[in-house]
């Protein structure tokens, strides 16, 4: 179980990262915590002619408010973002999501922009960011750019990144006020990857109202599922015991499409995503309800 | 026999001080000069005809050394041996067929070796394997046990025309009388499905080859350092002597590093001789799944009859056994199975038969429980139902049926696995589910506690069950007990060490007799140098069998030394007494003399030694038993369900075991706990899957879910001490018991939490997913 062999570079800036993918284009592989990436290369799936090892990219690495949004660099580990006083402060769903990732060994490697640009469909991190309408940003040689989370995850294992990009900071937007939030996840056991997960944010307006509805799963597609159909039922509505469980199973009927495999059947996953779709829901409502403003 | 007590303390282990710091030494901690590494070709079709090898690329590789195939082998080539010939049973089948080295005309499972490839390092190893061509030819393959005996199945050994591979029936009483007396028959089929060992340790073998002591020296992760000796020194044309074989710390075994001989030990230590350089192979876990020997499936077709009152009248059982490409274990698995079925049970009537199937699958040899687990899950779950239907309470079926104290010796008539009659030594079950009935708190749980979370909408259950594990088994295994002149003490026996604490456990046997300091008393197993005579651990047997051993040589040793000091001293023998090192006079203990000095006394360097002794303080002993000691227990848990989920949560477990005198129930405690580990993975979390290929479609910890520390409840104990008759400790085996009964507990606890949905669980493993169905079909069904 040892890799093939490849080309190793460690740059020290993101610019001289960004060099390098331009020289060696889509032979070459990005190492960020390697959590994913190094077991592919063991077992010889990913055979990269040249690996890029972000790990000295000091640059990457922090977390920072921005006006009334919270700035994290690609490279900050997961970890760091666990304990983060500012993440808990400004980003709770963040905060809460994290600690299903995996077990501390892997947090203390794994970094958030790698989770995300790997974009696996059962990873923790895509989801929060869909919930939460992340803006990723992203930079190649010649340019900068920032993509709304809505149009960055393209299919299974994949993202809008351009072969020359590197992901480079995530943006959360400020929360607007009585708004609620919840992850949840059910899975074999503590840190696999979930059998379905789901994040929940919730608006209310001043007569208790939904205004604003996120509800978005793990496991269930190829990336992480945004569930329209269940926020269409909820907007405008009170979203009462039976109103957020019609719009779980709405989710488990109408937005998702879940996959079969040895631990799951899409069945079983129908059912957790209508069970967790309306845990998720109901903490976030009664969170908005008390006026968690976060 | 001494003043102090060293039986029945919570010694801490002698061996931890090196594994917790780094410093036992395991076998990919070997590192030799000029060493070379190995990696191995293995087949990507589970059944296929081998075409051709063209090994010329990964020759021509920089850094690779040698490259073999079958046919480079030579005379070198044979089958594996058949290890435990099968008992003598009126009308047995057998048909073996045991593993080879690399495969020469076919592939008959996934991950069989084809090619072995000798490289500077893993790496260079591991990419010379890319460069192999190979041509195969594949076949339909067998996987199912059923479709496997139809007529237009694919054979998988052709010499014997079909893939059965044994056929037995055994016998006691008249089941037929006993089903038309029978006032109730409960009648079920049953799949009991399990999985790999899951050592923490992979397997591994380091062979260096002494050209100028011509001595060969194997560093092996094996259970049974001697047989490979043995083996060895007669495949490659050596004296035993000129072979030593170490299993030094090994990163635990559970059956699975007890296989003879897998491919990699055969060919390493001959490579090495052949190259006259050193070679490490180390399994990597995806190797450990196809590779090394696991165990699966078992399907019976059960009925039991029963008076009215509940009382047993007889068992009557058929069963397919999966044993996978090959069965160089003869047939001890599904043996366990059908003599562990009868439990701690009055069974006066019993007809049991099974066939042993051939598949395309890894092959299966005991791990640990070797196939007990099945028996137990079948009697226990055909108790639950016959509970029900005669609306007695399950642990009342139970109590009138279990075997009372003045019932020992039982003989249940069939056949064990060591060919010896089933006969119980001793045994005092009733005390143990009471106790355990008292533990879990029972009568409270159902009457209380139960229906009032039920009735807060709840899903909790208790599951209670009984069971026996024949352990300790012969032949024999044997050990040296050394005073040295420092007054410290070596033991040597031939077994090997999984982490199972022996190098305490042996240290407080012979304490015991000498009354000596534990941390002065050194144990080393598992090196051929050292003791050469045994055969392994296995069986649940390391402290009855070789424990004895160590008991019976120590008694020796005592008994020169008493001679030396009585004369040393002027005193008869019967006034001396061994206290703390030292010999000394009862009436008067201030006249002593060291163990030293007695053992500088016994090796004299001038002077007349009388004829006839010999010198030293040393005594070397055999101990074998006539037949293997019967430990048994109960466990009990409380589950709780998610009935949305499926996802079940172990609220508590509680074991009552006994395994005879305890030595160290610490230890004892220990293997409890991650024998219940084993079980609960077996229960819930793992399941090997294979596709209709013979494809193993989870072949690493990602997706073979072993449970983790968050998942196995902290175990409440209790002992029972029934000594056994049958070894001068009184000890019966421990090792296996914690894994054998979790299925069945699992199965009743879980139906009983989901008791609305009027269920009836058959099977293990159990999964959210597979709990989902079943209560989703028993929703449609109602």
């Amino acid at each position: 179980m040892k890799p093939a062999p490849f080309e190793y570079y460690r740059p020290e800036t993101v610019d001289e990262a960004l060099g390098l993918l331009a020289e060696h284009g889509s032979g070459a592989k990005l190492l960020a915590g390697g959590q994913s990436l190094v077991p592919t290369m063991n077992f010889r799936l990913a055979q990269p002619a040249v690996l890029i090892d972000l790990n000295a990219l000091a640059e990457l690495e922090h977390i920072e408010p921005d006006g009334d949004a919270l700035r994290i660099g690609a490279m900050t580990r997961q970890r760091q973002v666990e304990r983060s006083a500012l993440v808990a402060e400004r980003a709770p769903l963040l905060h809460e999501a994290v600690p299903f990732i995996g077990h501390p060994q892997i947090r203390n490697r794994g970094t958030i922009g790698g989770s995300i640009a790997h974009a696996d469909p059962a990873a923790e991190l895509p989801v929060v960011m869909l919930a939460r309408r992340a803006r990723l940003h992203v930079r190649n040689r010649r340019d900068a750019r920032s993509i709304p989370v809505d149009e960055f995850f393209t299919g299974l294992f994949a993202t809008a990144l351009g072969p020359e990009e590197i992901l480079v900071d995530i943006e959360l937007p400020a929360v607007p006020p009585s708004t609620g939030w919840a992850f949840d996840e059910v899975a074999r056991r503590h840190g696999d990857f979930a059998l379905v997960g789901a994040a929940a944010v919730v608006t209310l307006d001043d007569s208790g109202r939904c205004r604003d509805v996120r509800l978005v799963f793990s496991s269930v597609g190829d990336g992480p599922v945004l569930a329209h159909e269940a926020a269409r039922q909820l907007e405008g509505e009170i979203p009462d015991d039976a109103a957020v469980r019609a719009a779980a199973g709405a989710a488990a009927e109408r937005d998702v499409d879940p996959p079969s495999d040895i631990h799951a059947s899409a069945a079983y996953r129908r059912q957790l995503v209508r069970v967790i779709g309306t845990r998720v829901l109901a903490r976030a409502v009664e969170r908005a309800r008390n006026g968690s403003v976060s | 026999m001494t003043s102090r007590r060293f039986f029945g303390e919570r010694f801490t282990r002698n061996e931890d001080a090196r594994l917790l710091r780094g410093l036992a030494l395991f076998v990919d901690d070997v590192h030799l000069d000029g060493m070379l590494h190995v990696a191995f070709l293995r087949s990507d079709y589970a059944h296929a005809r081998l075409i051709s090898v063209d090994t010329a690329a990964a020759r021509a590789r920089p850094g690779v050394v040698a490259v073999y195939t079958a046919d480079d082998l030579g005379a070198y080539w044979q089958p594996g041996p058949l290890l435990v010939a099968p008992p003598p049973i009126d009308g047995l089948v057998f048909n073996a067929a045991t593993q080879v080295p690399l495969i020469k005309d076919k592939a008959r499972h996934a991950g069989e070796p084809i090619a072995m490839v000798v490289a500077e390092s893993r790496y260079v190893a591991e990419d010379a394997l890319v460069d192999i061509v190979v041509d195969m030819d594949p076949l339909d393959a067998v996987v199912d046990l059923e479709a496997a005996l139809e007529p237009d199945a694919p054979v998988i050994h052709e010499q014997h025309g079909t893939n059965l591979a044994s056929h037995v029936v055994q016998q006691k009483g008249d089941y037929q009388r006993a089903h038309r007396e029978a006032a109730l028959i409960v009648k079920r089929r049953f799949h009991y499905d399990r999985g790999v060992a899951g050592a923490l340790e992979n397997r591994g073998v380091v062979a260096q080859w002494d050209a100028r002591c011509e001595e060969l020296t194997v560093w092996d992760t094996t259970q049974a350092p001697i047989p490979i000796r043995s083996g060895l020194a007669r495949m490659l044309g050596l004296l035993e002597s000129q072979v030593r074989v170490i299993a030094p710390f090994v990163g635990g075994g559970f059956g699975s590093k007890i296989m003879m001989f897998y491919p990699e030990e055969v060919l390493l230590p001959w490579a090495a001789m052949r190259l006259n350089r050193p070679l490490k192979w180390i399994e990597d876990r995806q190797e450990n799944f196809y590779a090394t020997t696991q165990e699966r499936l078992q399907i019976h077709d059960a009925e039991l009859a029963l008076s009215e009152d509940g009382h047993i009248l007889g068992v009557h059982d058929v069963f397919l056994h999966d044993t996978g490409a090959y069965n160089p274990y003869g047939l001890t698995i599904p043996i366990n199975s059908q003599c562990t079925l009868l439990g701690p049970y009055d069974v006066p009537n019993y007809y049991t038969e099974f066939r042993v199937i051939f598949t395309n699958k890894t092959t299966v040899t005991p791990v640990r429980g070797a196939g007990r687990q099945h028996g137990v899950f079948v009697m226990e779950r055909l108790l639950d139902f016959a509970a029900k239907e005669l609306g007695i309470d399950r642990v009342e079926i139970r109590k009138r049926n279990l075997l009372s104290s003045d019932d020992f010796p039982h003989n249940h008539v069939i056949l064990f696995q060591d060919s010896a009659p089933l006969v119980y030594d001793s045994g005092n079950y009733l005390p143990a589910l009471e106790k355990a009935v008292d533990l879990i708190g029972y009568d409270e749980f159902v009457r209380e506690e139960q229906p009032r979370l039920r009735a807060a909408g709840r899903h909790v259950g208790l599951g209670i069950v009984s069971y026996i594990e024949g352990t300790g088994i012969g032949p024999y295994e044997g050990a040296r007990v050394t005073v040295e002149p420092s007054g410290q003490v070596r033991v040597a026996t031939g077994v090997g060490t999984q982490g199972q604490g022996h190098y305490t456990v042996f240290a407080q046997v012979v304490a015991e007799v000498l009354d000596v300091d534990l941390d002065r008393i050194h144990v080393t197993t598992g090196d051929t140098r050292e003791f050469h005579w045994g055969t392994g651990t296995f069986a649940s047997r390391g402290v009855v069998v070789a424990g004895s051993a160590c008991h019976e040589a120590a008694v020796a040793v005592r008994k020169k030394i008493l001679g030396l000091a009585s004369d040393a001293l002027g005193v008869a023998e019967n006034d001396l007494e061994l206290e703390g090192g030292r010999v000394r006079v009862k009436d008067a203990p201030e006249r002593a003399v060291d163990l030293g000095e007695l053992a500088v006394r016994a090796n004299p360097l001038r002077g007349a030694v009388t004829p006839g002794t010999e010198p030293g303080l040393e005594a070397t002993a055999y101990f074998g038993p006539d037949r293997g000691s019967t430990a048994s227990g109960v466990h009990a848990m409380i589950v709780e369900v998610d009935r949305e989920t499926a996802m079940v949560e172990i609220k508590r477990y509680v074991v009552v075991h006994d395994s005879g005198r305890v030595i160290n129930p610490m230890l004892v405690e220990g293997q409890i706990q991650g024998g219940v580990a084993h079980g609960i993975g077996n229960a819930f979390y793992e399941q090997l899957v294979y596709d209709d290929t013979g494809q193993l479609l989870n072949a690493s910890f990602m997706d073979y879910l072993l449970p983790t520390a968050t998942d196995v409840p902290r175990v409440e104990m209790a002992h029972i001490e029934t000594p056994s008759p049958l070894n001068p400790l009184g000890v019966k085996g421990v090792g296996e018991a914690g894994a054998i009964p979790t299925g069945a507990a699992f199965a009743q606890a879980v139906e009983d939490a989901l008791a609305e949905d009027d269920l009836e669980i058959r099977e293990i493993p159990l999964s959210p997913n597979r709990l989902f169905e079943m209560i989703r079909d028993a929703r449609a069904t109602r």
